[in-house]
């Protein structure tokens, strides 16, 4: 039984009231933030404990906190990332909707190492009922001195406040949800300048994802120290996992990094293997973006060692034999899966998100998918897979967010791996032209 | 002060200029294309990535090469960069895939379109285009939307660019002109269709560096090449009213602000000057118009001078 830190009392009847999660232990990283600790020995722990960013990316939280901008008599934001939208991942909505204290105490804290004192919570359109129960929760939090002017007795004082978007995945890429925060479209902006210098409204700001914040918790209570004990290597801690597709009990689980992914996939504490019996095709181990990897590899790196559940293993041998940790959306294919098909699922949502901004992403999306889709239709023509493989190409690492690459990644690892099944699906009678 | 080598010529500019900057001080063929950098615009460019070059060291202090390639216009250049414009392989298949992209739902409509001849799309695919399209669906096509009586908006043909937005944004006061929906299908548009009525409105025509933003008043009147351009000044209480007038015999067809060798305006002229003065009588003539760009209405021009470019056209 691996430890757990974020979501150990999720079955707690009541946890989601601040009664129960206080008798829970609940607010004492504030506690002891507020009243004992400066903003600067908080930002200390958390570049001690290791903690990397568990959004996607693995930016070292630490690092991204020291980088913050303190201009003397500017405004600084703490941004709450809830704009949880890539496929395969749903970790954030079952910590917010089971534990919302978590997440308020986390930012509460947060605010306090940042010296912010406004900071929003910005959560997907789609997660209307779970930003209902993040605003009783912060409304609690409030009654009971936790929020609001002069926090516990204590010169800080801080606002927090739920903004819903409106339901676009591009408003997770942490620049397009400033724009969206400010009351504009959600393009991306063209970066420099980051953030940390210039964010919300032109002010410093740090973005983080839900489970980032929500682990700054353990990490005051804990220390730093023994946080980063807990984990493998440079993949500290515990992560969240949302485990989906063909397995025997998908949900959520918080893991300690350096689980190997065999047994993640196949203890019955965990996923409890593959459905009715069946073999495991393929696994996309960290939402939809993050390359495909067939059983062999995901099972074993390219060099034959066991691939654990962590930033380095997950990513060992790049993007020929590797895969990444990403955002922790673990979605598990049987035998009997059909790689195009999936790969065209991906493609279309990939082209329905796209914003349009930049030429690439927003004419290379939709034609991908109308290429994937001719080919599960079985109208392919034999050029049409070079051709995939060439869109891809010229997409990634081309456009102005990570969305592009997000778009080409599935399909270049779907076409490396599984290329044999897409030639499978076009006609032996089409004519090349 | 920085010094930055491009395509191996080295230049020495102010700091914080960007690499697209600093690579038209050189001049010639190392100034990458652009199609949504325009220099009057502020915050414009970094979205179309045809101006996308490779960085191959940072700065004299952080030689490290940028992982990606980064669109010039909008990056800073840093001292003792090396940049690969023309000299990167990587950058001009890159910039070819660009082309590509843009021309996909493009509906190539040259023969119709009052941009053709002055138009960057069509000398960016001249230049750096493939020879065919791979593309073989169905074009996207909008519905004709209606903008006013003097600015004509043909969406099919528009590459998001933005540029005209930032010219509402900018010029006009009380915006109505931005994008609507996402992903492929934005388009661009007036707040349900509000005709724009503003000063200033026309430098959208002006900005539009494809045939999406035309001037209803010289719609189908005469292709470009065959006018001529002329400077021209008048007293405008409202702009500079420092134009250039396209002539036919001793027509004036069209009148637009005066562009510089980029194809970007000097100055932004009012609509009382582009739209309401179309006698020669209303202006004092300075003298024929130089055209820079090396589009089809230039070419001969080129021919004369023999400048390099055109001798890449003879090969």
């Amino acid at each position: 039984m691996g430890k757990k830190l974020l979501i150990q009392d999720d079955k707690v009847p009541g946890i989601h009231t601040l009664e129960v999660y206080r008798q829970r232990g609940g607010y004492a990283s504030v506690e002891k933030a507020v009243k004992t600790m400066t903003p600067e020995a908080i930002v200390e722990e958390v570049k001690k404990s290791g903690l990397r960013g568990r959004g996607g990316a693995g930016f070292p939280t630490g690092m991204k906190w020291s980088f913050l901008a303190k201009p003397e008599g500017v405004a600084r934001y703490l941004v709450c990332n809830a704009d949880e939208s890539e496929p395969g991942t749903f970790k954030d909505r079952y910590l917010m909707e089971k534990i919302p204290h978590l997440l308020i105490e986390g930012m509460i804290t947060s605010s306090f190492a940042l010296g912010a004192k406004t900071s929003y919570i910005y959560i997907r359109g789609e997660y209307f009922y779970v930003a209902r129960i993040l605003e009783a929760a912060i409304d609690e939090a409030y009654a009971a001195g936790y929020l609001g002017k002069n926090i516990l007795g204590t010169d800080y004082s801080l606002d927090l406040y739920v903004q819903v978007g409106a339901g676009a995945y591009i408003c997770g890429e942490e620049t397009a949800l400033l724009e969206s925060l400010e009351g504009k479209r959600g393009n991306p902006r063209i970066k420099p300048p980051f953030p940390a210098i210039a964010g919300l409204y032109g002010c410093p700001t740090v973005v983080n994802n839900v489970e980032t914040i929500a682990a700054v918790v353990p990490i005051i209570n804990m220390g730093g120290d023994e946080y980063a004990k807990i984990g493998v290597g440079k993949s500290t801690g515990t992560k969240l996992i949302s485990a989906s597709g063909h397995i025997n009990n998908p949900g959520v689980y918080e893991i300690e990094l350096g689980l190997p992914v065999e047994e993640f996939i196949y203890s019955n504490e965990y996923c409890g293997g593959i459905w009715k019996n069946k073999k495991m095709k393929a696994v996309v181990a960290g939402g939809s973006s993050v390359p495909i990897l067939p059983t062999d590899l995901i099972l074993k790196t390219a060099k034959g060692e066991p691939r654990l559940m962590s930033y380095e293993s997950l990513s060992d041998g790049g993007f020929v034999s590797g895969s990444m940790l990403g955002s922790g959306g673990f979605i598990v294919y049987d035998e009997d899966t059909s790689i195009p098909m999936n790969l065209y699922t991906f493609n279309r949502f990939y082209h329905h998100e796209s914003c349009g901004q930049c030429s690439p992403c927003r004419e290379g999306t939709g034609w991908m998918e109308k290429i994937a889709h001719r080919i599960v239709e079985g109208h392919g023509k034999p050029t049409d897979v070079d051709l995939l493989w060439d869109i891809q190409k010229r997409i990634e690492g081309n456009t102005i967010c990570p969305l592009g690459d997000a778009a080409a990644w599935p399909v270049a690892s779907a076409i490396r791996h599984f290329r044999h099944e897409f030639e499978a699906l076009i006609p032996k009678t089409a004519v090349a032209h | 002060m920085a010094k930055v080598t491009i395509d191996g010529h080295t230049v020495e500019v102010p700091d914080g200029t960007t690499i697209l900057q600093a690579a038209r001080a050189i001049g010639g063929e190392v100034a990458p294309p652009t199609m949504c950098y325009h220099s009057k615009l502020k915050t414009s460019g970094g979205y179309c990535r045809t101006c996308i070059v490779k960085v191959s060291k940072g700065s004299d202090k952080d030689p490290r090469p940028m992982p990606k390639l980064v669109a010039s216009c909008r990056t800073a250049v840093m001292d003792g960069m090396e940049v690969q414009n023309n000299t990167s392989p990587e950058v001009l298949d890159a910039r070819k895939g660009v082309v590509e992209f843009l021309l996909m739902n493009h509906p190539l409509d040259c023969p119709i379109c009052d941009q053709a001849g002055e138009c960057h799309l069509q000398d960016l695919g001249y230049d750096n285009g493939g020879e065919k399209t791979r593309f073989d669906f169905e074009r996207r096509t909008f519905e004709r939307k209606d903008i006013g009586d003097k600015i004509q908006l043909h969406m099919n043909r528009c590459i998001l660019c933005y540029r005209c937005v930032k010219v509402a944004d900018q010029l006009c006061d009380g915006r109505v002109h931005g994008v609507m929906n996402r992903g492929d299908v934005s388009e661009i548009s007036t707040y349900i269709e509000n005709a724009i009525d503003n000063d200033f409105s026309g430098n959208m025509i002006d900005v539009c560096p494809v045939g999406a933003l035309t001037d209803k008043t010289f719609r189908f009147k005469s292709r470009v090449w065959f006018t001529k351009p002329m400077d021209a000044h008048r007293d405008c209480k409202k702009c500079s009213g420092k134009v250039t007038l396209w002539d036919k015999g001793d027509e004036v067809l069209r009148v637009t602000g005066r562009k510089d060798q980029w194809g970007e305006n000097e100055e932004w002229i009012c609509n009382d000057c582009r739209f309401e003065h179309k006698k020669s009588s209303d202006w004092v003539i300075e003298g024929p118009r130089k055209i820079d760009r090396h589009s089809v209405i230039s070419a001969n021009h080129y021919m004369k001078l023999g400048v390099p470019h055109y001798k890449k056209l003879e090969k």
